[in-house]
């Protein structure tokens, strides 16, 4: 793929999608299979064109929950060279890492999809020696996937997390779920969905959403139109964006502010969709000045223009739009059931009846989590 | 306070021939001329003078001369006199500077880089005027396919076709509102459209219900970020509906139609009170996102009973290929776009010269675009933005454009100077104001006769031509580059007009 | 007054369906082949119809538009997707549950009534006709509002609205009553507001409000005015159970804008 070269004048062609969202997650951890979910998002196919739809499922491999997961594909036009990729990303991940198994990513191939990639997945531990030795795990990963995006050809890491896995193709996202079989062969306590309408047709399935790095994952719907100045702050931390999309750059940001930079889920939500200073001048001291020294901080990392999004983690999801709200997100729960959605339809569908259904205010954070998994305490 | 800017323009009363008539004080709105009936004499302050000429045309002694002052500042490369003197007035008023027609600044105008072929031997040229020539055609979405069935020697199109719009020529009117324009400015665009055979377009100001029936046949009606005067009759009463997302001379943002413009007749037709601003938001509010448009293109579809094909105008920006990529899949049946040097009745100066792309590129990028996706039969592109003449509406047509919609030009046959004072409501050739005693002074007949005339005679010569590349029917020359050559341009202008160097 | 009602969208006050009412079953239908129903309903010359297990099918209503203008009772039961009403000639549309964004945009005239709550853009460009909502609505209600002679558009809220009600307002009556008891906490209310009245149960501050906006308490003519769309609100919504005097009884505060050229002054002729 072109996404490989950069010209020294930049022409990089940033491809704007518009789209539905979907998420559901069983705050007790009980898992279910991406039946609902494939129908939910199906009912909001007017919302996509068909060109692009992906699944992030937390929890589908519990059988190997402690090694991370690596979803690849080899994207190249023909067989012999989606095949040499392969070959050349397997000789790269046995220096690197200790691959535990690897198989085909099982496909229903009854289901016609546009140009599909050879998929395979990878269950590896890193295995860092000489200088790497001190980097922590994750940072070891991260690099290591921005090292196979950007210098593999035809090689594209689009899931990285423990016991969770992105599925994502060109179609109507239910034809992707149908093509992955993931009404059948996946059960997960959190589910994200993803339906696209991107402004280009480049058959390209990295280009679907969710993009992650590790276990977090995105799916957008919206324009990003900070998405220079985003990336340009992303690129001195080490992120190469590589997609043609601005959705990733929402990726690395929540990347780099929660997990490297420990941020709680609040802060982040302030930094990238923060309020208006007429807003943050009427507060109190303590606050103005949270809130003024983070727009001094974080300024580049404002996300600008319409965005909603479900940010998804292992045992959390979280629903943001950005600070005005234009674009659309409904929250509801029903018992142990927490959706968020683009539209209120899609949710009823699969569950008429609903405890509370709302719609978030603007760059505030709806937050859903698993009571169980009491994840690690992240103090700013 | 006392105004520190110069006179824009000298006026030159030669009084010996000077008959002290007093016409050019009835014809200036602006006030600059006044009679002295002490010395019997006119004098000029030229301080309002916008330059318009209507003063000079109208003069029956030919007794004066308007031009443009020769006062000057120090000459400067970087502190051009126009520089010095926006910054002043801004100084002097704290606001927004103000503008009207399309930019003037010398960006390059890419027509005038680019010739056509002729037939030479090999191939005859045609002789129009003896000769079939055919420039009808249909705007609108096309089918990938046809499927049809032949029993019998009977053959049936089992496809059913995308409602289009047929024009005779390819030259339809711009988007000019009633409300910036007068009415008998609408009413002569109006029914110089339904006698050559195109179309006018409403603009976003409504229109006038007594005209539904007379010119709805020949109207394309505008939806635009103001929903002006819409209601299910507009919509249906016309043949397509346009989504106005943006306009070449002032992408991105709204308008205001000042509440002195909004007279009874205009606020009825716009369905609002009398007397307040007319508000375009900036945006369509319930068009934040390639999906939204979707949805609004299918209301609009919806409440048509889908009998009317819809098109979405949009401002060539920087990244707009990629975007009508994805409004002729959100479902539009024709795209318009709207280049830099597009017109507008009102328009931030800083807009206006600074934002958007030359018509030209976009048309090639955007046609080319469809064409790779697979997509160009999906759509109809009408190309707008400082059309001047046949020879460009030739070269927009080779460079993938369907039709081309003219603005200034069709306000120009009808008496405009491009004097650039059309937000001021004072126009002295009854264009652009709602002033009853200006805009009287537009005659339905005679405006709507010249531009006739002018479309009778572009489409004249666009025939010859097309001749001269010996090509008879206007849909060969769609996209067809071959006949174009760049004079003058670099590689890279080459390259995304996709078209050759001369005499390579 | 706290917790007037808390009700799942819809029950408690099932359809009226009734005497000569057609009937059509969306729940394997798509928008455009329930839209081709209830046309060919209306031309047909049906005046009612219900339609049922409606879950997220757009524009209903839309299509309706006849140059005899016909006119239909249209009762949905479920979800109503976006842009319900879009356009709206005339007839009258009752959902039976909460409706999504774009209710009633650009609509001309007739009457909508959600048993429910409302999404974004609520009455977006709406120059005439009714809209009563049971329960709150999203962002950007009556956004550009207008009227025009004798058309004047209402639309009562019975619960909350979220930021920028009001926005680019040039006519019409917006009525807010926050049944559900929280304090307006939305922001950028009336901005660019040049046209029309928004009424408010309760306060609001200055710093929630548009700088083009006065506030000020609503006075006996206000009062009036209330008066009749709230007892129209609550005769929509039997199952609401609070009464007009309560409702009355509590302040109101009144939105107009400061002038009908908010932008006047800013160009630099």
């Amino acid at each position: 793929m072109h996404r490989k070269r950069r010209s020294r004048r930049e022409l990089y062609n940033k491809e704007i999608c518009a789209c539905s969202i979907f998420g559901a997650m069983n705050r007790e951890g009980g898992r279910f299979t991406g039946e609902g979910v494939m129908k939910a998002i199906a009912s909001m196919r007017v919302r996509g064109n068909g060109l692009g739809g992906g699944f992030a499922a937390y929890g589908i491999y519990p059988d190997h929950r402690d090694l991370y997961a690596f979803h690849l594909m080899f994207t190249g036009s023909t067989d012999p060279a989606r095949r040499a990729a392969k070959k050349e990303l397997e000789a790269h991940l046995s220096r690197k890492f200790d691959v535990y198994f690897d198989e085909e990513i099982p496909t229903d191939d009854s289901v016609f999809v546009r140009d599909p990639p050879l998929l395979w997945r990878y269950f590896v531990l890193p295995r860092k020696e000489g200088d790497d030795a001190a980097t922590a795990d994750e940072d070891y990963i991260v690099g290591e996937i921005m090292a196979v995006n950007t210098r593999i050809e035809n090689a594209y890491v689009f899931s990285s997390g423990k016991n969770m896995g992105c599925f994502k193709g060109v179609g109507y996202p239910e034809e992707i779920g149908e093509y992955f079989m993931l009404d059948r062969l996946y059960r997960a306590h959190t589910w994200t969905v993803h339906g696209r309408f991107p402004t280009n047709t480049q058959a390209w399935w990295g280009g679907a959403h969710p993009f992650g790095l590790l276990d977090t994952t995105v799916v957008h719907n919206g324009e990003v139109s900070s998405y220079g100045t985003n990336r340009w702050y992303l690129e001195m931390y080490g992120y190469a964006c590589t997609l043609q999309t601005d959705t990733e750059v929402i990726a690395y940001a929540a990347d780099l502010l929660m997990r490297r930079q420990r941020l709680p889920i609040d802060v982040v939500a302030k930094i990238l969709a923060p309020p208006i200073w007429n807003a943050i001048d009427r507060m109190d001291e303590k606050e103005k000045k949270l809130l003024t020294t983070l727009r001094m901080a974080y300024g580049p990392l404002l996300m600008n223009g319409p965005f909603a999004v479900i940010i998804g983690e292992t045992g959390r999801m979280i629903g943001l739009t950005d600070r005005i709200r234009l674009r659309p997100l409904t929250a509801a729960t029903k018992g142990e059931m927490f959706y968020i959605s683009s539209e209120e339809a899609s949710i009823r569908l699969i569950s008429p009846k609903l405890d509370r259904v709302w719609t978030p205010k603007g760059g505030e954070p709806v937050i859903g989590e698993i009571k169980s998994m009491n994840r690690m305490k992240r103090v700013c | 306070m006392r105004s520190f800017v110069f006179p824009e323009f000298s006026i030159i009363r030669d009084e010996e021939r000077c008959g002290s008539c007093r016409g050019c004080e009835r014809q200036c709105a602006f006030g600059v001329h006044t009679y002295d009936p002490v010395t019997d004499r006119l004098t000029s302050d030229e301080q309002k003078c916008a330059g318009c000429q209507r003063c000079a045309i109208f003069c029956p002694e030919k007794a004066i001369v308007v031009r443009p002052s020769p006062s000057f500042y120090r000459p400067n490369a970087s502190w051009s006199r126009e520089k010095i003197e926006d910054l002043k007035r801004q100084a002097e008023t704290g606001g927004v500077l103000l503008t009207g027609c399309g930019s003037d600044k010398p960006f390059r105008i890419y027509w005038d880089h680019i010739v056509l072929n002729a037939s030479q031997v090999t191939n005859p040229s045609i002789d129009p005027l003896r000769e079939p020539m055919e420039l009808r055609t249909f705007l609108g979405r096309k089918p990938d396919m046809l499927d049809i069935r032949a029993e019998d020697g009977d053959v049936e199109i089992r496809t059913e076709i995308s409602p289009n719009l047929t024009v005779e020529t390819p030259i339809l009117f711009s988007a000019m509102s009633y409300g910036a324009i007068s009415y008998n400015a609408f009413r002569s665009l109006a029914t110089a459209a339904c006698r050559s055979g195109t179309y006018f377009n409403t603009g976003e100001g409504g229109l006038p219900r007594e005209m539904r029936d007379e010119f709805g046949r020949c109207a394309i009606v505008q939806v635009a970020s103001g929903r002006f005067g819409i209601d299910a009759e507009y919509l249906n009463c016309a043949q397509a509906v346009e989504i106005k997302v943006g306009q070449g001379a002032k992408p991105g943002i709204g308008g205001h139609l000042p509440g002195e413009k909004v007279s009874l007749a205009v606020a009825e037709t716009r369905m609002i009170p009398q007397g307040t601003d007319a508000i375009s938001p900036a945006p369509h509010h319930d068009i934040y996102s390639i999906e939204d448009l979707s949805t609004l293109i299918t209301a609009l579809k919806e409440v048509t009973n889908y009998e009317k094909p819809i098109s979405v105008k949009i401002a060539a920006v920087h990244n707009f290929a990629a975007i009508a990529s994805g409004i002729v899949r959100a479902g539009a049946d024709i795209i318009a776009i709207d280049g830099l040097r597009g017109g507008t009745g009102a328009a931030p100066k800083a807009i206006r010269d600074n934002v958007g792309i030359p018509t030209e590129l976009a048309i090639s990028s955007l046609d080319r675009r469809l064409r790779e996706e697979g997509i160009r039969n999906q759509c109809s592109i009408i190309a707008a933005g400082g059309i001047r003449c046949s020879s460009d509406v030739v070269k927009a047509i080779a460079l993938g454009a369907d039709a081309v919609y003219i603005g200034s030009a069709a306000l120009i046959a009808m008496g405009c100077t491009l004097c650039q004072k059309c937000y001021t409501g004072k126009c002295n050739w009854g264009i652009c104001t709602q002033d009853p005693r200006l805009s009287g002074r537009l005659n339905v007949e005679i405006a709507s006769t010249r531009l006739s005339n002018l479309i009778s005679a572009w489409s004249h010569e666009i025939r010859e031509m097309l001749g001269g590349m010996g090509i008879n029917a206007l849909e060969s020359l769609r996209g067809n580059r071959d006949h174009l050559r760049g004079v003058g341009l670099y590689e890279w202008e080459l390259d995304v007009l996709g078209i050759k160097g001369a005499g390579e | 007054m706290a917790k007037a009602f808390v009700l799942e969208p819809g029950v408690r006050a099932g359809p009226s369906g009734g005497m000569g009412a057609a009937v059509i079953d969306a729940a394997s239908l798509e928008t455009r082949e329930l839209n081709d129903r209830l046309r060919e309903l209306m031309l047909s010359g049906a005046r009612r119809v219900q339609i049922s297990n409606v879950c997220g099918q757009r524009y209903i209503g839309t299509r309706l538009y006849t140059p005899e203008r016909l006119k239909m009772e249209i009762e949905v039961l479920g979800t109503a997707g976006n842009d319900l009403a879009a356009f709206l000639s005339g007839h009258k549309i009752t959902v039976h549950g909460n409706a999504q964004d774009g209710v009633g945009n650009t609509m001309d005239s007739g009457e909508v009534i959600v048993r429910g709550r409302a999404g974004d853009v609520l009455g977006f460009s709406m120059r005439g006709g009714e809209i009563y909502i049971r329960d709150g609505c999203g962002y950007r209600a009556a956004l550009h509002m207008k009227e025009y002679q004798g058309k004047r558009p209402v639309l009562v809220v019975g619960g909350g609205c979220q930021d920028f009600l009001g926005e680019y307002m040039a006519g019409g009556v917006v009525i807010v009553l926050d049944l559900e008891g929280e304090i307006h906490d939305a922001s950028f209310i009336g901005t660019g507001m040049h046209g029309g009245v928004i009424y408010l149960r309760g306060t609001v501050e200055g710093s929630q409000v548009g700088d083009q906006v006065d506030i000020s308490p609503a006075e006996e003519a206000d009062m009036e005015v209330l008066e009749v769309y709230v007892s129209r609100f609550l005769e929509r919504f039997p199952e609401v159970e609070t009464t007009k005097e309560e409702i009355l009884a509590s302040p109101f505060t009144r939105l107009t804008p400061r002038s009908k050229r908010p932008y006047g002054g800013l160009y630099a002729y």
